[in-house]
This record gives C-alpha cells, sequence and structure tokens, in this order.
C-alpha cells in the first residue's frame, strides 16, 4: 500500500484485507496540540485526547464552540501536526505516513470548499482526479452518487455559487465519497442547514454507513443527529473529551434522582452550556 | 467499481492532468477578465514598443528605430511572458487560500511536485497562448526587424528559462503559507525586483553597479540577453550557450531548492495551524 495507489475502491479493500480484523479504523492516543495566539497567549485546542473508532462504526463527537473538534479532524486529516501523541489510520501512524493514510479518507466540512465559479461536476471530477481518479471512471460513479443523495442531475452543470448551502453540501458529501475512503471525517455536515436538506443528508450518511462499511467520525452540535445517527457518543469541551460511550449510556451515566435524561440535558450536565449557547 | 489497482506514477499523471484541467475550467470561467487581461497586456506592449517610434524625435539623433522597437517589443513579450509563469506558481497557495479549498488540496494523496508540476504545465500552455495573441496582434501594427532572427535559438533560451522562473515562483509561493498576508507582499516586491534590475527595456550595463550584482542572480537577465542575440543579431546556438549555461544552472538550482523550502513551509504550516482556521 506504502507504493500502490489503487483507484479508492480497491485501495480500501486492500486495506481492510490487510489489517487484522482486530484493529480499529482510527486509534488516538495522548495527543495535544496549542496554537499561539498573538503575544504569548496559547490555546490548548486538543488536551490529551485519546479514543478510537472501531471498523464500520460510527462515533459522534458533540461540543460547543471552540471546543476542538475542527482540530481534531485537521489533526487526524493531516492537516495540522499534533504536539504530542499518536494518531493511527487503519494501524498506519499518520504522522510519519501521512500520503499513505490520505488515500483511505476523506472529509466533509462545515463551508463546502469548491471553486465557485466552476459547476458542480468540474468540481467533482477535479477531486476526483487528486485521489488519481480519471473521469471515464468517476462519471458513472458521480451519476450513481447524485441519484442517490437525491440532487437533480440537470443542476450539476450551474456553477457552485448558484446552489443553495444545502445542494452544495450534498456535492461535498459526493466528493468525499467518490474517492471511497474507509474512514469519514464529517465536520458538522448539517450545520446551517434548512430541516428538509438537513434530513436528506442526515439520510444519506446513514445509507453510506448501511452500505459502504465505511467507518464515521461525526462532529456535531446536533444533539438528535448524534444520538440517530452514532454508535458511540463522545463530548468534548476545551479540548478534552469527557465521556465517549452509546448515546443511552452516556445518558444514565449523567442521570439524577433516577431520572435518565435526553442526550440534551446530558449534554448541558457535562458541559455547563446550554444548546444554544453551544451552537451560537 | 473496478478491482484494478494503478501504478503510482499513472496516479500522479491523473491528477498532474487534474490541476491543467481545472485550471483551464477556471480560465473558461473567468472568460471576460481574460480577455481583459490580455487587450491590457497587448496595449502595454505596443505602448513600450512606440517609445522606440519616438525616440529619434524626443532625444533628436539618428538611430536605428526599427531596431530598437524590435528590442522593446521582445523585452515586453518576454517579460509578460515570465511574469505570468511566476505569478501563477507564486499565487498558488494564496489562490486556494481564497477559494477555500486549500486544505482539501493539501490532504489528497498525490504528491506536492505534481501539484506544481501541473501549476507550471498550465502556466506554460497559458504563457505560450497569451504571446502568441499578444505577437499576432502587434505584428500587425508595427514594421519589425528579425530579418536574421534565429527563431529557435530563442525559444530554446526561453524554454531553459521558464524552468528557472517556475522554480522562482515555487519559492515565493512558500510564502503565504508562512504568512498569509506578507507573503503576498513580499512576491510584489520580488516581481518588481526583477522587473526593475533584469534588463528587460535597456541594457543591464546602464544600471547603478550594486543593481548590476543583483541583476546576474535573476534568470531573466540571461533569457533576455540571449533571445535578443539570437532574434536581433541571429547568434547560434553555440553563440548563445553564454546565456544557457547560467539559465541551465538556475533552474537544477531552483526547482529543488523550491520544492525543498516548499516542502519546509507546508510542515511548518502544519505544525502552526496556519494553513487554515476557520470551521
Ligand atoms: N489554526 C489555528 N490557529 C490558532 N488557533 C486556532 C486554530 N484552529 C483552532 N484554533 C483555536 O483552537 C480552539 C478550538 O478550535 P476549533 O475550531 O477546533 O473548535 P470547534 O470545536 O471546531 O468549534 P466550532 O464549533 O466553532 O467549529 C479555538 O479556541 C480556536 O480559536
Ligand atoms: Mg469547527
Amino acid at each position: 500500500m506504502a507504493h500502490r495507489l489503487g483507484e479508492a475502491g480497491s485501495e480500501g479493500a486492500a486495506v481492510r484485507q490487510r489489517e487484522s480484523s482486530a484493529m480499529n479504523a482510527l486509534e488516538l492516543r495522548g495527543v495535544e496540540k496549542s496554537f499561539k495566539k498573538r503575544r504569548s497567549e496559547v490555546v490548548r485546542a486538543l488536551d490529551s485526547v485519546s479514543f478510537t473508532v472501531g471498523r464500520g462504526e460510527v462515533v459522534g463527537i458533540l461540543g460547543p464552540n471552540g471546543s476542538g473538534k475542527s482540530t481534531l479532524v485537521r489533526v487526524i486529516s493531516t492537516l495540522v501536526v499534533p504536539d504530542a501523541g499518536s494518531v493511527r489510520v487503519f494501524g498506519v501512524d499518520a504522522i510519519r505516513h501521512p500520503k499513505t493514510v490520505q488515500r483511505s479518507m476523506n472529509r466533509v466540512s462545515v463551508e463546502a470548499s469548491f471553486f465557485k465559479k466552476l459547476s458542480a461536476m468540474e468540481n467533482l471530477l477535479y477531486g476526483a482526479k487528486l485521489y488519481g481518479v480519471t473521469t471515464r471512471e468517476a462519471k458513472p460513479r458521480i451519476k450513481e452518487i447524485l441519484d442517490n443523495i437525491g440532487f437533480d442531475r440537470k443542476r450539476a452543470s450551474e456553477p457552485m455559487e448558484h446552489l443553495s448551502r444545502g445542494m452544495q453540501q450534498k456535492i461535498a458529501l459526493a466528493r468525499a465519497l467518490l474517492t471511497s475512503p474507509v474512514l469519514m471525517l464529517l465536520d458538522e455536515p448539517t450545520t446551517g442547514l434548512d430541516p428538509r436538506s438537513k434530513r436528506d443528508v442526515q439520510a444519506f450518511i446513514r445509507r453510506i454507513k448501511a452500505a459502504h462499511d465505511s467507518s464515521i467520525l461525526l462532529c456535531t452540535h446536533d444533539m438528535d443527529e448524534a444520538e440517530e445517527l452514532c454508535d458511540r457518543v463522545g463530548i468534548m469541551v476545551d479540548g478534552r473529551i469527557l465521556a465517549l460511550e452509546e448515546p443511552e449510556k452516556l445518558k444514565r451515566r449523567y442521570a439524577r434522582d433516577g431520572h435518565v435524561p435526553s442526550l440534551e440535558e446530558t449534554f448541558m450536565a457535562a458541559t455547563g452550556y446550554t444548546v444554544e449557547e453551544a451552537s451560537a | 467499481m473496478q478491482e484494478r489497482i494503478k501504478p503510482r506514477w499513472l496516479v500522479e499523471l491523473v491528477a498532474t492532468w487534474g490541476y491543467v484541467q481545472r485550471n483551464y475550467y477556471l480560465t473558461k470561467r473567468y472568460f471576460m477578465w481574460e480577455l481583459v487581461w490580455l487587450v491590457y497586456v497587448t496595449a502595454n506592449a505596443m505602448t513600450i514598443t512606440f517609445i522606440g517610434a519616438g525616440a529619434q524625435d524626443v532625444a533628436g539623433i539618428q538611430i536605428n528605430t526599427g531596431r530598437y522597437m524590435t528590442y522593446l517589443l521582445i523585452g515586453a513579450l518576454i517579460w509578460s511572458y515570465l511574469s505570468m509563469l511566476f505569478d501563477v506558481l507564486s499565487e498558488t497557495v494564496s489562490w486556494e487560500r481564497w477559494e477555500g479549498t486549500i486544505e482539501y488540496t493539501f490532504m489528497s494523496p498525490t504528491s506536492r511536485v505534481t501539484h506544481l508540476l501541473g501549476m507550471g504545465i498550465y502556466a506554460v500552455l497559458y504563457g505560450i497562448a497569451q504571446t502568441a495573441i499578444m505577437l499576432g496582434v502587434i505584428s500587425l501594427f508595427f514594421e519589425l526587424d528579425l530579418s536574421h532572427a534565429n527563431y529557435l535559438g530563442a525559444l530554446v533560451v526561453l524554454a531553459i528559462c521558464s524552468v528557472s522562473l517556475l522554480g522562482f515562483g515555487i519559492v515565493a509561493a512558500v510564502l503565504p503559507l508562512l504568512s498569509p498576508e506578507k507573503g503576498q507582499q513580499v512576491s510584489y516586491i520580488v516581481s518588481a525586483l526583477l522587473l526593475l534590475i533584469s534588463g528587460i527595456y535597456y541594457p543591464v550595463k546602464v544600471l547603478p553597479e550594486w543593481m548590476q550584482f543583483m541583476a546576474q542572480f535573476s534568470p531573466v537577465t540571461y533569457a533576455l540577453r540571449g533571445i535578443r542575440d539570437a532574434l536581433l543579431n541571429g547568434a547560434s546556438l553555440r553563440e548563445l550557450w553564454g546565456s544557457i549555461w547560467p539559465l541551465m544552472v538556475m533552474g537544477a538550482v531552483f526547482v529543488p531548492l523550491g520544492l525543498g523550502v516548499f516542502h519546509l513551509g507546508e510542515s511548518y504550516a502544519k505544525r502552526t495551524g496556519k494553513l487554515k482556521r476557520s470551521g
């Protein structure tokens, strides 16, 4: 795998075969990251973060603004190098072998990040080529993905800037899927979408989970989303992950006087924030 | 889904094409701006050539006007081509940062060399097209003195110089990684200095000593000297060697240096979180 780049799909299969089934899709140990702000002021964005995502598992990270979710995603996607700790993607050290792990993952972030003047199709074809997927290979897959995601294919030739946020976010998901990642990093994929688009995107994530056998890390402010989509949910505050468990267990952990709280109440109890404050 | 595994070189080749094609799409989308820019640089080159047409009247002495105009036009065309190569490469990072795509480019598995090579190939193709159109338009207006021209020699010099300019551009491209705003400012200054010292519209020897000293390190100096020798005096490839070898040395130094510096800059940006910070 270190010396051969596959068409993304077979690459994924190769990774799955090669690694023993016991291996996790993602494994973080004691990851630390601080950023310098102005003079002498330092922000601890990640504070000894350790957790794992199993194969085919969906792990959610809930956290208020500035808790370090995006930094976490950037560290895993090799865009930020941590100060300490280790990151392993299917057993491969992401800090030492970034190129190897980059092949097996992709990401969707809050902002759509496209060439605004280019069409959705042009953006997708370009995105695929960076992973070695040719136009001929990509076209039928794009068609399939867009149909699946409920994106009107006729609009794929319009410039990105003419599309609504929801539509752009669907294209962002399509771009990530096109390279058949075995690990998907989703950083607030539904933030700022109207309820309808939100449900579309969530349904699609559920379908990816079922069909593609990929492992997913989902950062979000949305309690319902986390509870519905994730096998396990973690709460992140000030760069630390407080608890990471199945939603039910997590809620029971914060139960008081025999009352099992909702995930929202759990979140408030754990972070001291209200949901509105957290997503402000 | 095909189960065929592509060899690494093929994947890098597909990605190189991806960068070239993306830039082509962008040029197509910004077509009106491209047209405006073309009119601007063409008018600029003509203005400079007209300086030659008026020189005899202004200075009040007999000169070979045709030769002087050709001298100026070569300067204008070569500078518009070479400065464009430098600009495209040096703006690689700042431009993707502005579009917001930089993180997706930097987390893709193909190599940075492929990325910069793709940008370079596009810049050269674009530059050739632009210069050819300019030359076509301008030659309708002027009687140029190209009776002895050794076109092949000029093209060889230009091709070798393109490589060193791309290397120069890559070194400058790293600056926005170190400091998002200041980086862009520094590359404008570098570009302005190249224009000043490289003898684009006048011989280097009219410059103050210290500028002449700096001119030795600019690939543009050798490119213009060589191309003028070839086009105005019909110098043979052997006679052009004095301009060719410094360009080869600079290409061999600047390209690996640029790639090395870029790699360091990228690591620095990833350690300090300078790549991008929103989201
Ligand atoms: N590149 C950077 N340079 C400097 N500081 C940064 C950088 N990235 C993040 N930070 C700081 O680190 C902290 C965590 O930021 P991060 O973006 O990871 O939070 P988040 O949980 O994604 O927040 P949000 O919900 O608003 O997206 C913040 O205080 C932020 O200002
Ligand atoms: Mg964030």
